[in-house]
């Protein structure tokens, strides 16, 4: 089991001594593009979660590649995957060509489902196509989890070409002040933390007994319990979101939970979910 | 950038507002204008604050009870602990020649410390009622105005301005007195440059205040 984060939870520039705690760092989503991002205000806390509308504020393509990327890879030595993201297949498929032989990139995530820009109008299963003609690196599809069938898009990016899924994104949602009127500026952003949990078990649950592609599991993640709950549900790494913004520590705390709790029952248990969810590689390193 | 459980050694009522102390173990102070993200019992995120004042072996936070993080700090009874991270940001530059401090309502939060650190300079608080004027007593040397006076009425010139105070406030401060240091505020999630989600708008750029601020020089 890898332990990473989660796509623009993160600045390993900013922390790089919390991205050295992850077993690889996954960067903020990059777009052709610059993007300054979405107005301010982008944040709030809702009693059970955060809603978020950065709009993927990035350097774009040009700059991540010759200032960005190489920073992060001399400044972690970790394997770092790199979040791509784009409005039409040809925007994804080029950013991975161009990511071909980096030093220290270890995979592509494709952000297939940011709930803050309008979606590419290719289908996941296009976009992936696309990139897998562009590129050999390891390809792992971000999906969505507001969807009526997760696993149908799980199984058309896997006849596509991905390597690899990562389940889930945020999902949207609206929160009002006191007089009635949206907190964020744009009103409806990415809703995360543990409100998500459940949602993104039912993901990870529905993907694993559709495909044996290795699943980052993310979505409210907040201790050592929450990861095993991902693994029983069929993932086989997991991702830390919402978490890393109120403890930076989250990486090794959760590491000491795992190790702390009772893993023999928990896999006796893991696996019957497993088994009901027919993952059949189960490994916890 | 540290994080460590500390202990409330009290919690003091000024008005609407209230002076969270706490033991302050490995913490460093930091340069005034600078903030620590506090936990705050029972919601899933931290909350911003600039340290007020730091007395021997304490940190003192001045929390606005508003919302339902900034109640619960105002709730925590001695004893209890909170995890606290920091210092985190850029604070004031304190190279100036003729200080003048401006605050507003809670923007009179970093005033104490950075009036210790420079030597107790004159300074000008804005308060929306008497009762919230009470903060006034922890800034040395101010002149207080209530509304309807605003400090900007009342803004001499002449002076190295630092201010923190509501976005009104500053936009008016940094009209009057251009290169004015300013202390800016906004909801912030994590207070480390991991989410983003901090920006202000000054001079039609988006700036991430937990990394480039709180301080921002208006001049820039």
């Amino acid at each position: 089991m890898l332990l990473l984060n989660a796509s623009g939870c993160l600045d390993a520039l900013a922390a790089p001594a919390v991205a050295r705690t992850l077993d690889a760092f996954v960067t903020k989503t990059v777009t052709p593009e610059p993007r300054e991002g979405s107005p301010p205000v982008r944040i709030a806390e809702t009693d059970h979660g955060l809603l978020n509308a950065i709009g993927l504020q990035n350097p774009g393509r040009e700059r991540f590649l010759a200032a960005v990327l190489p920073e992060v890879v001399r400044t972690l030595a970790r394997p770092v995957w790199v979040s791509v993201g784009g409005f039409s297949a040809g925007d994804y498929a080029e950013t991975c060509a161009r990511l071909e032989g980096r030093a220290g990139v270890a995979a592509v995530e494709l952000n297939l489902s940011c709930p803050n820009v309008d979606a590419a109008p290719a289908s996941a299963a296009e976009i992936v196509a696309a990139c897998r003609a562009a590129t050999a690196l390891p390809l792992y599809a971000k999906l969505s989890p507001a969807t009526w069938d997760v696993a149908e898009t799980a199984r058309a990016v896997e006849a596509a070409g991905a390597d690899g899924l990562s389940l889930v994104n945020t999902i949207r949602g609206l929160a009002l002040d006191a007089s009635l009127r949206p907190r964020l500026a744009r009103a409806v952003g990415g809703y995360s933390g543990p409100a998500l949990k459940p949602i993104a078990l039912a993901a990870v649950y529905a993907c694993r007994r559709v495909t044996k592609l290795p699943i980052v599991g993310m979505g409210g993640i907040q201790n050592g319990r929450d990861v095993l709950e991902f693994l029983a549900a069929g993932a086989t790494h997991v991702a830390l979101g919402t978490v890393l913004f109120a403890d930076p520590e989250a990486p090794r705390r959760i590491r000491d939970e795992l190790a702390g709790e009772r893993l023999e029952e928990v896999f006796c248990s893991a696996h019957g979910a497993v088994a009901l969810s027919g993952n059949q590689g189960l490994r916890v390193r | 950038m540290r994080r460590e459980r500390r202990s409330v050694v009290a919690v003091e009522r000024l008005g609407p507002y209230a002076l969270l102390r706490v033991d302050r173990g490995g913490l460093e102070p930091g340069v005034p204008g600078q903030f620590f993200m506090l936990e705050a019992p029972g919601r899933l995120l931290p909350r911003a604050f600039s340290l007020c004042l730091a007395p021997p072996g304490e940190l003192a936070f001045l929390v606005d009870p508003v919302g339902p993080g900034t109640r619960a700090l105002a709730a925590l009874e001695p004893g209890e602990a909170i995890a606290i991270l920091g210092p985190l940001g850029r604070g004031f530059r304190l190279d100036v020649a003729r200080p003048l401090l401006v605050g507003g309502g809670i923007g009179v939060a970093p005033l104490p410390y950075l009036s210790e650190a420079l030597g107790r300079p004159p300074a000008l608080l804005g308060f929306r009622s008497a009762r919230h004027a009470e903060a006034a007593v922890l800034v040395p040397n101010a002149q207080v105005v209530i509304d309807p006076v605003l400090v900007t009425d009342v803004l001499p010139g002449g002076r190295d301005v630092l201010a923190c105070g509501p976005e009104p406030m500053l936009e008016a401060v940094r009209a009057a007195a251009p290169g004015a240091q300013l202390a800016w505020e906004a909801p912030m999630a994590c207070g480390y440059g991991a989410c983003y989600g901090c920006v202000v708008e000054v001079d039609g750029a988006l700036r991430r205040l937990c990394v480039e601020g709180p301080v921002l020089s208006c001049s820039s």
